[in-house]
């Protein structure tokens, strides 16, 4: 398998060579830890301060509201259950959306046992959150909302500015998870109208086990760790000086070039949609066109997506399935479903998602296996 | 994750189509994960001389739905009711645990190809009595 073509970028990302370029200092010779009063200490400390400013100033917010956690995964659950144990005195009531990461659905579901109830908004049939639907669920006991910027399956935007100003109007905090927002679209937290931001290093060319999470000033989740006073006690644990430098390039990187990696990848998106479009019949579309530059989901009627992702595998190529085969749970992928597919078309359903570094012959290779593996399993299939 | 025994029979899966006139067809869908499969069988003095599949699911099912035709194939009813999906899944060389219900289609598949088959027997005997 000489060839690698990597379309699996809302997965993981590969990790940037500036960015190794730019942490490797603290790695070997910066060491100290943060909170040590001796130079190399206060190194270590400029160093993370610094990387703070960076991603404030890329996020339009203070620095001191900009924390550096362990992961998207632990972002979403600082601000899900933080902010909903910290006011519960105010009411316990929480809205999502069907189509969150787990990391904010399981976060829901688990406050549930604690005495929360919660409500789940709608999407349309393009997985866009249907915001009057989400405006119906709101109650006087609702405190929190908790909507995704942008869908890691589909790619599909949804309305945060929209959702942010109902949340001021009533109230209500407002967190969205915009892993897959970063280095696609603004994370202006002023223009979102957010209260609370989660963003995940290794989805933007950074090392993974590197989050983000703002939080306005005033907010106080309480801690899912108790320790130290790092990161003013919202997460406690020596800071991880390297890759706290290092999600900071990336971000930075990531906005440097956004324009450049708009445009390109735009262009590839569209090349791989026509491409499959014209040469593979009974297909649908699972991305609307508000949708991220790089994500590109398909679902091929009639044959499962595990199959097709081993079968381009075999050709070095890299993709994703919502298929129940590969869930692990043997449901097919929430998303898709809640988007109003039926269970045989999310089984069939294939994530591509592009990366700075896909090239146009990569996806002019990836349209013409996909349609060959295609043909071939649907040989196989009862529905042809 | 797969053993090379399922990749081959996944990338050149065997006894692949649909049959004409079989003598008995079995279809089972998974209600776990949404797999789908057909099985055709041609049988002739109790004997299961020829036997195909149609499969909509994973690389497990579809290399399964493989290795249970080739099992069967030759053998006489009363065999083939006898095979298992852990069975079938030793001689795949193992499946990952989570998989192993993709198994299952296909043992269910033989044996409802086999009631099929027993039934139109059964309809061919009372129309012979008419
Ligand atoms: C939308 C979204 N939220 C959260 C996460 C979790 O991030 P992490 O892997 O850093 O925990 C991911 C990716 O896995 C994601 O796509
Ligand atoms: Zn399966």
């Amino acid at each position: 398998m000489e060839k690698s073509v990597y379309l699996d970028n809302n997965a993981t990302t590969k990790v940037d060579k500036e960015v190794v370029e730019s942490m490797m200092k603290y790695l070997k010779d910066d060491y100290g830890n943060p909170s040590s009063l001796y130079t190399l200490g206060q190194n270590a400390r400029s160093a993370v301060e610094d990387s703070r400013k960076r991603v404030a100033s890329i996020l339009n917010c203070e620095p001191r509201d900009v924390f550096f956690t362990g992961s998207g995964t632990e972002s979403d659950n600082i601000a899900v259950k933080g902010v909903a144990r910290r006011y519960k005195n105010k009411g316990n009531h929480i809205i999502t959306s069907a189509i969150e990461h787990h990391a904010v659905l399981k976060s829901v579901e688990h406050l549930a046992k604690e005495g929360f109830t919660y409500d789940i908004a709608k999407v349309g049939e393009d997985g866009i959150v249907d915001v009057d639907h989400l405006k119906s669920l709101i109650k006087p006991e609702t405190i929190l909302i908790s909507v995704m910027y942008a869908n890691n399956e589909t790619g599909a935007i949804q309305p945060i500015e929209e959702i942010g100003k109902i949340a001021k109007e009533r109230e209500i905090y407002f967190h969205t998870d915009a892993v897959q927002g970063a280095g696609k679209l603004t994370l202006d937290v002023k223009k979102l109208n957010v209260d609370m931001l989660s963003l995940s290093g290794h989805k933007f060319h950074a090392p993974k086990g590197i989050g983000i999470l703002y939080k306005r000033t005033g907010i106080n989740p309480i801690p899912l760790f108790h320790g130290g006073h790092h990161e003013l006690s919202v997460r406690p644990s020596t800071e991880n000086v390297p890759y706290i430098v290092a999600v900071a390039k990336a971000l930075e990187i990531a906005y440097r070039d956004i324009d450049e990696h708009r445009a390109k990848q735009t262009m590839l998106k569209e090349r791989l949609k026509a491409g499959i479009t014209k040469n593979i019949g009974n297909i649908l579309l699972n991305t609307p066109d508000n949708s991220v530059f790089n994500t590109l989901n398909i679902s091929f009627v009639g044959i499962e997506g595990e199959s097709i992702l081993f079968s381009l595998d075999e050709f070095g190529i890299a993709v994703s399935t919502g298929s129940a085969c590969t869930s692990g749970s043997l449901e097919a992928s929430h998303v898709i479903m809640a988007m109003g597919r039926d269970h045989t078309t999310s089984h069939g359903s294939v994530r591509f998602s592009l990366s700075k570094y896909t090239t146009e012959e990569e996806i002019d290779y990836t349209i013409d296996k996909v349609k060959s593996v295609v043909e071939k399993i649907r040989k196989i299939s009862p529905y042809k | 994750m797969y053993s090379q025994t399922v990749m081959d029979h996944f990338r050149n899966p065997h006894n692949v189509g649909k049959m004409e006139n079989p003598s008995g067809v079995g279809k089972v869908g998974n209600p776990q994960c949404g797999d789908e499969m057909i099985i055709y069988i041609k049988v002739e003095n109790n004997v299961i001389t020829d036997v195909s599949f149609e499969t909509f699911g994973c690389v497990a099912a579809i290399a399964s739905s493989s290795m249970t035709t080739d099992l069967i194939k030759g053998k006489t009813i009363e065999e083939a009711l006898a095979l298992s999906n852990k069975e079938v899944a030793d001689k795949l060389g193992g499946l990952p645990p989570l998989k192993m219900h993709c198994s299952v289609l296909a043992e269910d598949g033989i044996k409802m190809a086999i009631e099929d088959y027993r039934k139109r027997e059964e309809e061919k005997k009372n129309e012979q009595k008419i």
